[in-house]
């Protein structure tokens, strides 16, 4: 620090980074990409290993024997489904308590802000049915969750056949010291919310929801399961949940262990493990696998059931079973001695999962990189912000080099400035509220002017107030105080540079997918805008960079990641059923990206469109 | 002195039991006088218990117990009356007249959800006065440790559980002794006591000893003065509750080592009677474990005249259908316990198993085997229940093998339990570890009465109630309490304490609200394992619930055990104590693995970061001048020689 109480240095240093500033930013941005790549090479990168003892040490003997009429149920539920049309309460509460269980149903019903035509729904009505295994001599005080979605049609029969075979199996053992609730949700994330919301007494998003009846105190932890075939090839596990909320990876290494024990394939993914981490393929894959757990993240939602617990402190993953047509076959049996053992180290659990990590990616399931080790990557790009404002600051600071002689007075030149701030940043923000409320609002309207079907209505309003925001007249600086300045557009500038870097700042430490894929599109922007650049080219990478282009750019890419590219017009069709789904995203289960763009990084991108076009 | 005096006694033990036996076995004889019922029935000799087997399928028609009934079945009693003279000669002996007695009994409700229920009580009365200083050394049958503590600490009445599981209200109906999940502890201490905080630490103290339990962890923050819920259930008219303490370790885990203790009060130990089913192996493999331990002052006879102490234990045990019995409707003593009984405690006025058939009149729902034609009825928790009886006093009841292994055989898994007419829940709403909402159940299932029920709530202090937000709302609409006492906690000293009187309509469900704010905790305040949360005890739930059949409210009169707990004020109600589930909450809780990494990090930051950042902004800066050189140095000093001012 007596670099900076020395007023000598403290300018030679300041000069340096003024004069080298360009430079230094490009170095940083490209070391803040080439550090985020790297994270993805297997030797930069850390094996996972169980941190919490109480799943360490004691292996658990898994014996459960029933697989087979375990799928045969899934056959019976099915049966039930197809001749009820729907959820089979009845059935379900009459099989789960000739099981033993103390069976409870919740019914819900909400409607949606608009219809969602992705599924297919508006008002939603359901029934939760849950079973509670009571641990004996245990006073209800902790519980863990099994739950598997009814959904429509054929799918995950297999996951409530096994859901009850278990139920059966584990009514018979003695060494339970947490309440096991199996649940079966129907229609999906809607009635998980439901279930939660009524386990919890909370209400978050306007939906209405019976009481519980039962209950079985906190709960530890929740496994999701999907099966939909009789047999298995691979597990696929899920973490990413509602705003990018992870579990602690634990749960991951939980998973991962019992796989390697009882010999399944695992996937995390959609992607198996590949030992020749050396090969270009190799780094090719782990990158990949990576970056969709980054595009997941940054979507914000819930990629499975599990997502809405981790709200509520809850630890849970899905479990996904993939038939893929592979050689290596797996029986239900398996699955069940799987989810067996997984569910006795969930039993022995003393205290919640807290150990290891909760901020982490995974470039493989025997790989994590932790907090430690990402944040720099975007510790580079944000410092690129900082430099830029440095810069800004001191330019501001010293006289413009014009006018050396009459010194300004810095007073006058203040006061219109704070008003030719103020109004842009007012301006873009009332944009963005318009962005958040009119889609949803004027959908009614839309609909009865365009030719356009609900959902359409909604996003194609939204597409036209991110235009409009881009033609509004920015510049009403010149009707306060006559002709913007060049003093003017370097004070925005700061002011929205440091907005940006506040804004990713926060956004990386909830949501690191995020905030690291808005700074890779956002800190170039605020890095070379000024109104001296050439207009069209400038305006052209802008609209680029903007959220809702790297949004539809998001949208191809992570198709190709899935290794299943598609055209421009699907693609198209694909990004207007993501914004849709963002929307409803917010109002079903209090998803945040939405509002974080509309409200916060669109107007603040608007700063710098207000700053290209600044006369 | 004190070994001697020991010695002495268990001699006039040995003595004591060893006329009893040969009693038993050569001539008829009660101890107690005040018992008649199954001295009434006694056989007079060997031959004679032949006699009776031969003539009691002959006689066809169940007998009812004489105790309950005498003139239900004038015929039966008119029978035994011949009997009746015989029993009165006391058998006179050097061992001086004993003055107390103790019984036996084992209640067996089967479950209609398939799981058994099974009641143990031991009573001990004992004609003595511990109060007012009296010297008592003379131990007979009543346990001497327990003797020594009524006396050194002036206790009026004391009730003790320890209890593993929850109570499936809904499932099992209600229970014959309510108890929390954990340990509970309630003592009334005599008027004269003067410092009753000091007595009441050292009481707990050694009650840890005697029953190896983490009794001392009873301190002042989980200690609580109710007003109104925990009336004395002995005689006594002090009801100011500065006498009593109460407190509950929710967390308390009761195993073998607290079984073992409480064994060894039982006059025969574990060594005969009924107690010789009680092996931890079986017990613990159960759905539910309660042990207690109560003793209270009791009124001698109808008149009062006499008071006498009764230290009543109760062991109750709920087994589990589909782990004990694999699933199959069908249990038997040895299922239960692995052991059968062939004989009573030597020692015991009374031995007798009651199995409730109440639901199973002629036998539809369940056979039992041996049939006993005995039969007994009992108002007990508003309903008038019917009772196969087996006197083990009797050998005919262990038949010729000489040991008896009650078989119950389920033949329909229909029917339904009737509903318990008072329920109650508790859970944490909420999310977050900044605030939450403690919402407590009450249901009401009578379907036209309503009545008051007593709600007492003790949360710990780290849980900061916001008592403005208490809410008591009924079918939709707000429920004022009629009577309210709060008591405000004071951190690290002592904790919340709400009790209040709400009306429950019929056929409804009470929600009781409040919502609380969680503190952050000193960092030695926090247990071993601070992220598995930390317990709030149960709510007790207590209320006069509206009965279907009379009471019976005289409650010196001789009835069964069970049914004689509670005392009954009036015939139209009966008294219930439902507990709630205990509840676990997290409170912030830091993250205890790192403390070197955040001392590090602290460290490097206030040294670093602030230090120097503190020396930018407080110290002016000024550049300084480059040091003179030698000439112009040289030339200062001879300037300053000169008296000229310096370059």
């Amino acid at each position: 620090m007596g670099l900076l109480s020395d007023p000598n240095r403290r300018r030679a240093l300041i000069s340096l980074l003024t004069r080298l500033n360009a430079p230094i930013c490009v170095v940083c941005y490209m070391a803040g990409v080439v550090w985020f790549m790297g994270l993805a090479f297997e030797p930069f990168t850390l094996r996972t290993y169980m941190s919490e003892n109480a799943m360490g040490s004691t292996m658990v003997e898994e014996r459960f024997p029933s697989g087979e009429r375990a799928l045969a149920t899934g056959r019976e539920f099915a049966a039930h489904k197809k001749k009820v049309g729907g959820m089979p309460v009845d059935w379900l509460v009459k099989t789960m308590q000739a099981r033993g269980l103390e069976v409870f149903t919740q019914t819900f019903s909400r409607t949606l802000p608009f219809p969602d035509e992705n599924k297919e729904r508006y008002m939603v009505k359901g029934t939760n049915v849950y079973g509670i295994l009571r641990a004996p001599r245990a006073p209800r005080t902790e519980a863990l969750v099994l739950s598997a979605p009814c959904t429509q049609g054929d799918h995950n029969n297999q996951a409530v056949g096994l859901l009850l075979g278990l139920a059966q199996y584990f009514r018979n053992q003695i060494y339970w010291a947490k309440d096991i609730i199996f649940l079966i949700n129907e229609h999906d994330l809607i009635g998980m919310q439901a279930w939660l919301e009524g386990y919890h007494h909370t209400n978050t998003t306007g939906m209405d929801w019976s009481p519980l009846q039962g209950r079985g105190g906190s709960i530890q932890a929740a496994l999701s399961l999907e099966l939909s075939s009789d047999v298995i090839t691979s597990m696929d596990l899920v973490l990413e949940g509602l705003n990018g909320q992870l579990p602690n990876l634990d749960l991951a290494n939980l998973f991962y262990a019992f796989c390697q024990k009882i010999g399944v394939l695992c996937t995390i993914q959609g992607k198996l493990q590949r030992n020749d981490w050396d090969s270009v393929s190799g780094y090719s894959h782990s990158v990949q696998t990576m970056m969709l757990m980054v595009m997941k993240q940054a979507s914000g939602r819930p990629w499975g059931d599990h997502g809405l617990f981790l709200r509520y402190h809850i630890e849970a993953a899905t479990i996904k079973g993939i038939n893929s047509f592979r050689q290596y076959k797996t029986d239900t049996n398996t699955i069940g001695r799987l989810l067996e053992g997984m569910y006795r180290k969930l039993n022995n659990l003393l205290e919640r999962l807290h150990q290891s990590y909760f901020f982490y990616l995974m470039p493989s399931l025997s790989h994590f990189v932790s907090i430690g080790y990402y944040m720099p990557a975007f510790g580079l790009l944000a410092v690129i912000l900082l430099l830029r404002a440095l810069d800004l600051w001191v330019q501001l600071a010293s006289p413009p080099p014009g006018t050396e002689d009459g010194v300004v007075d810095t007073e006058q030149m203040w006061s219109p400035d704070v008003l030719s701030v103020l109004t842009p940043l007012v301006i873009s923000h009332l944009t963005g509220v318009a962005l958040y409320y009119l889609p949803i609002h004027f959908q009614k309207m839309a609909l009865e002017h365009f030719p356009v079907s609900d959902t359409e209505a909604v996003v194609l309003t939204a597409i036209a107030v991110y235009t409009a925001g881009l033609a509004l007249p920015h510049n009403t600086h010149r009707f306060v105080s006559g002709e913007g300045t060049e003093h003017g557009w370097r004070v925005l500038k700061l002011v929205a540079v440091l907005y940006l870097a506040v804004l990713l700042g926060c956004t990386a430490l909830i949501n690191f997918s995020l905030g690291f894929i808005l700074a890779l599109t956002l800190v170039p922007v605020a890095a070379f805008v000024t109104p001296h650049v050439p207009k069209v080219p400038s305006a052209f990478v802008l609209v680029i960079l903007s959220p809702a282009c790297t949004l539809l750019f998001s949208v191809f890419f992570f198709q190709e990641l899935q290794e299943v590219p598609i055209s421009f017009q699907d693609g198209w069709v694909l990004y207007l059923s993501v914004i849709s789904q963002g929307i409803l995203d917010h109002s079903l289960y209090g998803s945040l990206v939405y509002p974080l763009i509309a409200l916060l990084v669109y107007p603040c991108w608007l700063l710098f469109w207000n700053i290209l076009f600044w006369e | 002195m004190a070994a001697h005096r020991c010695s002495r006694s268990a001699l006039l033990l040995i003595l004591c039991g060893l006329t009893l036996f040969t009693a038993a076995d050569s001539q008829e004889t009660t101890v107690n006088g005040g018992h008649h019922a199954s001295a009434v029935k006694n056989p007079q000799t060997s031959t004679e218990t032949a006699d009776q087997t031969t003539e009691q399928p002959a006689v066809e028609e169940r007998r009812w117990e004489a105790t309950e009934v005498e003139e239900a079945t004038p015929d039966d009693a008119a029978a035994d009356k011949q009997d009746s003279p015989v029993p009165e000669t006391v058998v006179l002996t050097s061992v001086p007249q004993p003055k107390d007695d103790f019984q036996e009994e084992l209640v067996i409700r089967p479950l209609h959800s398939g799981d058994i229920y099974a009641s143990f009580q031991f009573r001990t009365v004992w004609e003595t006065d511990f109060t007012r200083g009296n010297k008592v050394s003379h131990y007979r049958l009543f346990p001497k440790s327990l003797g020594q503590v009524i006396s050194k600490f002036s206790v009026r009445e004391l009730h003790i559980s320890f209890t593993q599981g929850y109570w499936r209200t809904m499932q099992w109906g209600q229970p014959f002794q309510p108890a929390p999940p954990g340990a509970e502890l309630w003592v009334w201490f005599q008027d004269s006591v003067t410092d009753v905080d000091s007595t009441w630490k050292e009481l707990t103290n050694v009650l840890s000893g005697i029953f190896c339990a983490s009794l001392n962890f009873i301190d002042s923050t989980n200690t609580v003065q109710p007003s109104a819920s925990f009336k004395p259930l002995g005689i006594g008219n002090v009801t100011d509750h500065r006498f009593l303490r109460y407190a509950t370790l929710p967390r308390e885990i009761v195993c073998t080592e607290n079984l073992t203790p409480w064994k060894k009060l039982l006059p025969c130990g574990s060594k005969a009677g009924l107690a010789v089913l009680l092996k931890s192996e079986k017990l613990f493999h159960s759905s539910f474990h309660s042990q207690a331990v109560h003793i209270r002052p009791m009124c001698q006879d109808w008149e009062c005249k006499t008071t006498s102490w009764e230290l009543r234990q109760t062991l109750n045990v709920v087994f589990d259908l589909h782990t004990s019995a694999q699933g199959k409707r069908e249990w038997s003593l040895f299922k239960m316990f692995s052991r059968t009984l062939t004989e009573a405690c030597p020692l015991a006025s009374s031995s007798k198993i009651y199995i409730d058939i109440t639901d199973n009149p002629e036998g539809e729902q369940f056979e039992v085997s041996p049939a006993t034609p005995l039969l007994s009825q009992a108002s007990v928790l508003g309903d008038r229940r019917t009772f196969s009886v087996y006197d083990l006093t009797q050998q005919i009841t262990f038949g010729t093998v000489r040991s008896l292994n009650l078989l119950i055989r389920w033949k329909s898994s229909e029917g339904d339990m009737l509903r318990p007419l008072l329920h109650g829940e508790r859970y944490v709403a909420g999310y977050g570890l900044q605030t939450g909402e403690i919402h407590t159940l009450m249901y009401n299932y009578h379907p036209y009465r309503s009545f008051p029920v007593l709600l007492l709530d003790s949360v710990p202090w780290y849980l900061r109630l916001y008592i403005h937000t208490l809410t008591v709302t009924s079918k939709g609409k707000d429920n004022k309490p009629s009577y309210i006492h709060y008591q405000p906690s004071k951190d690290r000293v002592r904790p919340h304490l709400l009790e209040m009187l709400v009306q429950l309509p019929p056929n409804s469900v009470t929600e009781v609200t409040v919502q609380f704010e969680r503190a952050l905790l000193k960092w030695t305040e926090y247990t071993p394992d601070p992220n598995h949360g930390f317990y709030v005890g149960s709510s007790v739930i207590s209320s006069l619930v509206p009965s279907i059949v009379a009471m019976d409210t005289n409650s010196t009169r001789e009835r069964p055990l069970f049914s004689s707990f509670f005392p009954c004020k009036e015939e139209s109600s009966y008294f219930v104590r439902v507990y709630t589930e205990p509840l676990l909450v997290n409170l912030p809780t830091p993250d205890f693995s790192m403390p070197y990494n955040v001392i590090c990090l602290t460290c490097t930051v206030v040294a670093v970061g602030y230090g120097s950042l503190y020396n930018l902004l407080t110290r002016s800066f000024q550049i300084e001048e480059p040091n003179p050189g030698l000439a112009k140095r040289i030339a200062n000093v001879i300037r300053k020689m000169r008296g000229v001012p310096p370059l």
